[in-house]
């Protein structure tokens, strides 16, 4: 039995001691609700009065917007509105602006162009869901239809249709300049070049829909003192708060947002888009308005885990002996960004995955296709690399005439290892994840094989960082030239210096100012040897100034609610001019998180931590 | 739209309302009568959350015309415990954790009320056939089988 490591700095409140509920048969907190039927999904709130409201969709995958005609919609019986993109104050976001990750590329209501079959263009709020349905029927639109690009290689070709024009590159664009996530440890060449050898492979995982039980949905109502309230089936409710406000345009504080009752997400309801709907039609229509997908619509625009392409290369010993992994990486994530990009750090960050691979490099893409645009589910930005990862440790474990487990065994990672994004690998586990696997189906390995432990054997040479290999191909910042740069399997250019867990940390130098190491956060300290690099990073560098981009909450205009009412006469010339409050300073220089402070004023807080 | 007037027993009280022509039954008993107990999870009979019981029989109310239910006994969720005492099956539910969304949950505890109402003493097998057409995202099945199970043999542990 081994004793539970707790980082006391970080978890002050919890004791080991106090650690007695396993193996306690527990009643959850909600359960009586949910056998008793009063569960308060958004759909049990009742609304006199309430309407309905329905999207008109795209049957194209890729088609220009000529012309809608909602004519004949207006005089259908029992329809109190439509809502076009005009009436959304501000048409366009995406997701992960809330913390300031990505340009705004995706509008509520489409106006100039769908990138997907389903993507919305417009709107019908009626008295019944029938009329509702009756009436977008009736809506005309004129659709130019143009070439559409549906996999994720051909969307990187030269002459690919552009998806989303923010991206022109159909790709996303990390810290505004790099085409791709990047990862480079040891000299990939070399492994490769010392390798008995190669192996190689190919995987792709298909778009996976959540499929929650409980269709996405918001019922939105004006309530007293000007605000909004919103129930919702979301699983991210500030995300939804905070999205809501920013396309609204609308003070967070005038929005009453209920949500924690869920009926099933799995990542699925994180996409903050019924909300914002449901609330616009209260806007508009003074009255309750419930936005609910139905079935059809939650698998055809329900935002699905994403596809992603893998092709992995494994440099290896004839003893079973990895010592050189290369991976290129195509997220599929469809027309808009979402939380793709995000994914794709989640996955970079898991390579090569739990073993100890002395040299790897990764290319890893997010691409835009017209497919339904991707976001989170369970495992997001994991899943689909360890299914190709441990796909293609079978494939080498046929190829070297190794028992597939050994082979795991024999390349895992143990407690003191470096892993390839420079972190030493604590409490690892696989050694004995896979012993007491085999051990439960009965599958014989070799007595080396079950003796070996996660405690044993890490560490000394395995927790060295070697000298990291820089490449042409990969050079950063190199951006994309009519041809997609696989990870690189030659030899390379440029060196980075070896280091070792307690001084360099980071063996390539920070590529922007805004991007400094965190030494505190990820547990090591940075070699006071470099004059280039402070020794304390954390130490504030230019106290006195605030950020370029300062935040300005004060000249956010404050919602029209509370704007004091015009004076019929010109004011009087002793009154004071309005405080200009101070613009917000941090006591202290941001140091992780937020980069660019400021870019949106529609959050507050989160610029504390 | 004219409205026809519908009179049927809801979980034995007398219930009366005006529907649409072509309403289905789990919109009139959700927004009509204010039930909630039933949920929309399809609206196409795939899912079996809008599961009711009428006259005994189960059902989809999802697919289910209103207006056929003129003067039978409609049973929900809703009235399941019958009292401040909770029916067998929500304690077994209870005990077995065989809920997590929860949002299936009233649909498969009418699918199993159907179960024992006919068959006291189901195999595993027989339970299994009789939530087949419900679909659950979280449990994987296995905890409502074995709650079933235990309300059907009364041997439910309660959690002290």
């Amino acid at each position: 039995m081994t004793t539970i490591e707790f980082r006391k700095d970080l978890f002050a409140d919890e004791r080991v001691d106090d650690l007695k509920q396993i193996g306690k048969p527990t009643v959850r907190q909600d359960i009586l609700g949910h056998v008793t039927g009063r569960s308060p999904y958004y759909d049990d709130h009742l609304f006199d009065g309430l309407l309905h409201m329905r999207c008109v969709r795209s049957p194209h995958h890729h088609a220009r917007i000529r012309s809608i005609d909602t004519s004949a919609a207006e005089r259908m019986p029992g329809v109190r509105r439509i809502v076009m993109p005009s009436d959304v104050p501000h048409n366009i976001n995406t997701l992960l602006s809330l913390i300031n990750f990505g340009r705004d590329d995706e509008p509520l209501l489409s106006h100039t162009k769908v990138s997907y079959r389903g993507e919305p263009v417009c709107a019908v709020i009626a008295d019944t869901e029938r009329q509702a349905r009756a009436a977008i029927a009736a809506v005309r639109v004129d659709w130019e239809v143009l070439p559409h690009v549906l996999d994720v290689e051909e969307a990187l070709e030269p002459d690919a249709p552009v998806v989303n024009e923010e991206y022109p590159n159909n790709t996303f664009d990390y810290h505004e300049r790099y085409d791709h996530q990047k990862l480079r440890f040891g000299d990939i060449g070399a492994g490769f070049a010392q390798a008995d050898r190669v192996i190689e492979g190919r995987y792709q995982m298909s778009p996976i829909e959540q499929a929650p039980l409980e269709t996405c949905g918001a019922i939105a109502a004006p309530e007293t003192n000007d605000r909004f309230v919103c129930y919702t089936s979301t699983q991210a409710l500030f995300f939804s708060l905070g999205t809501t406000a920013k396309l609204l345009d609308i003070a967070s504080s005038r929005l009453h947002f209920v949500g924690g009752t869920v009926g099933g997400g799995f990542g699925g309801k994180v996409d903050s888009i019924v909300e914002p709907m449901a609330t616009l039609g209260a806007v508009l229509t003074g009255r309750p308005v419930k936005f609910m997908w139905d079935r059809p619509e939650e698998m055809q625009v329900g935002a699905p885990r994403g596809g992603e392409r893998w092709y992995i290369k494994d440099g290896v010993m004839n003893d079973g002996r990895i010592v050189a992994r290369s991976f290129t990486g195509f997220f599929d994530c469809g027309a808009y960004t979402r939380l793709s990009s995000y994914a794709i750090i989640k996955a970079t960050g898991h390579l090569p995955g739990p073993y100890t691979i002395p040299n790897v490099a990764s290319n890893v893409y997010c691409v835009y296709t017209n497919r339904t645009p991707a976001t989170a589910m369970r495992g997001f930005g994991i899943t689909g690399v360890d299914f190709a990862i441990e796909s293609h440790m079978d494939k080498v474990a046929e190829a070297v005439g190794m028992d597939p487990v050994e082979l795991r065994i024999l390349n895992a990672y143990r407690d003191g290892d470096m892993k390839a994004h420079r972190r030493l690998a604590k409490n690892t586990a696989l050694i004995e994840c896979c012993q007491v696997a085999a051990d439960k189906a009965g599958w014989r390995i070799g007595p080396q094989f079950a003796a070996a432990s996660s405690l044993s054997d890490g560490g000394g040479d395995r927790a060295l960082i070697g000298e990291t290999v820089t490449d042409q191909e990969g050079r950063i910042g190199e951006r994309r030239q009519r041809r997609i740069p696989f990870a690189p399997s030659e030899r390379g250019t440029g060196r980075i210096a070896a280091g070792t867990a307690g001084e360099a940390v980071s063996a390539a130098r920070p590529q922007r100012d805004d991007m400094q190491p965190e030494p505190e956060r990820i547990g090591h300290k940075v070699s006071a040897a470099d004059p280039e690099r402070p020794a304390q990073p954390a130490a504030p560098p230019a106290p006195a100034a605030p950020p370029p981009q300062a935040p300005q909450p004060a000249q956010a205009t404050p919602p029209p609610v509370y704007e004091p009412q015009a004076p019929a006469e010109p004011p009087a010339p002793q009154s004071p001019p309005p405080a200009q409050p101070e613009p917000y300073r941090p006591s202290e220089p941001f140091q992780r998180g937020v980069k660019r402070p400021g870019a949106s004023r529609f959050i507050s807080g989160t610029r504390r931590r | 739209m004219e409205k026809t007037a519908l009179n049927f027993t809801l979980n034995g009280a007398e219930t009366g309302v005006f529907v649409d022509a072509g309403a289905n039954l789990l919109d009139v008993l959700r927004r009509g009568v204010g039930d909630q107990t039933p949920k929309y999870g399809c609206g196409q009979g795939s899912c079996g959350a809008c599961s009711v019981l009428i006259d005994g029989e189960l059902h989809l109310s999802c697919l289910t015309l209103a207006e056929t239910v003129a003067g039978k006994s409609v049973e929900t969720t809703a009235g399941l415990a019958g009292g401040p005492e909770l029916h067998a099956l929500q304690k077994a539910f209870i005990d077995g954790f065989a809920a997590q969304c929860g949002y299936c949950t009233p649909g498969m505890l009418m699918a199993a009320r159907a179960l024992l109402d006919s068959n006291p003493n189901p195999s595993r097998d027989d339970v299994a056939e009789a939530i087949s057409g419900n679909i659950c995202r979280c449990t994987g099945y296995e905890p409502i089988i074995d709650a079933i199970l235990a309300a059907a043999s009364g041997s439910g542990r309660r959690f002290g």
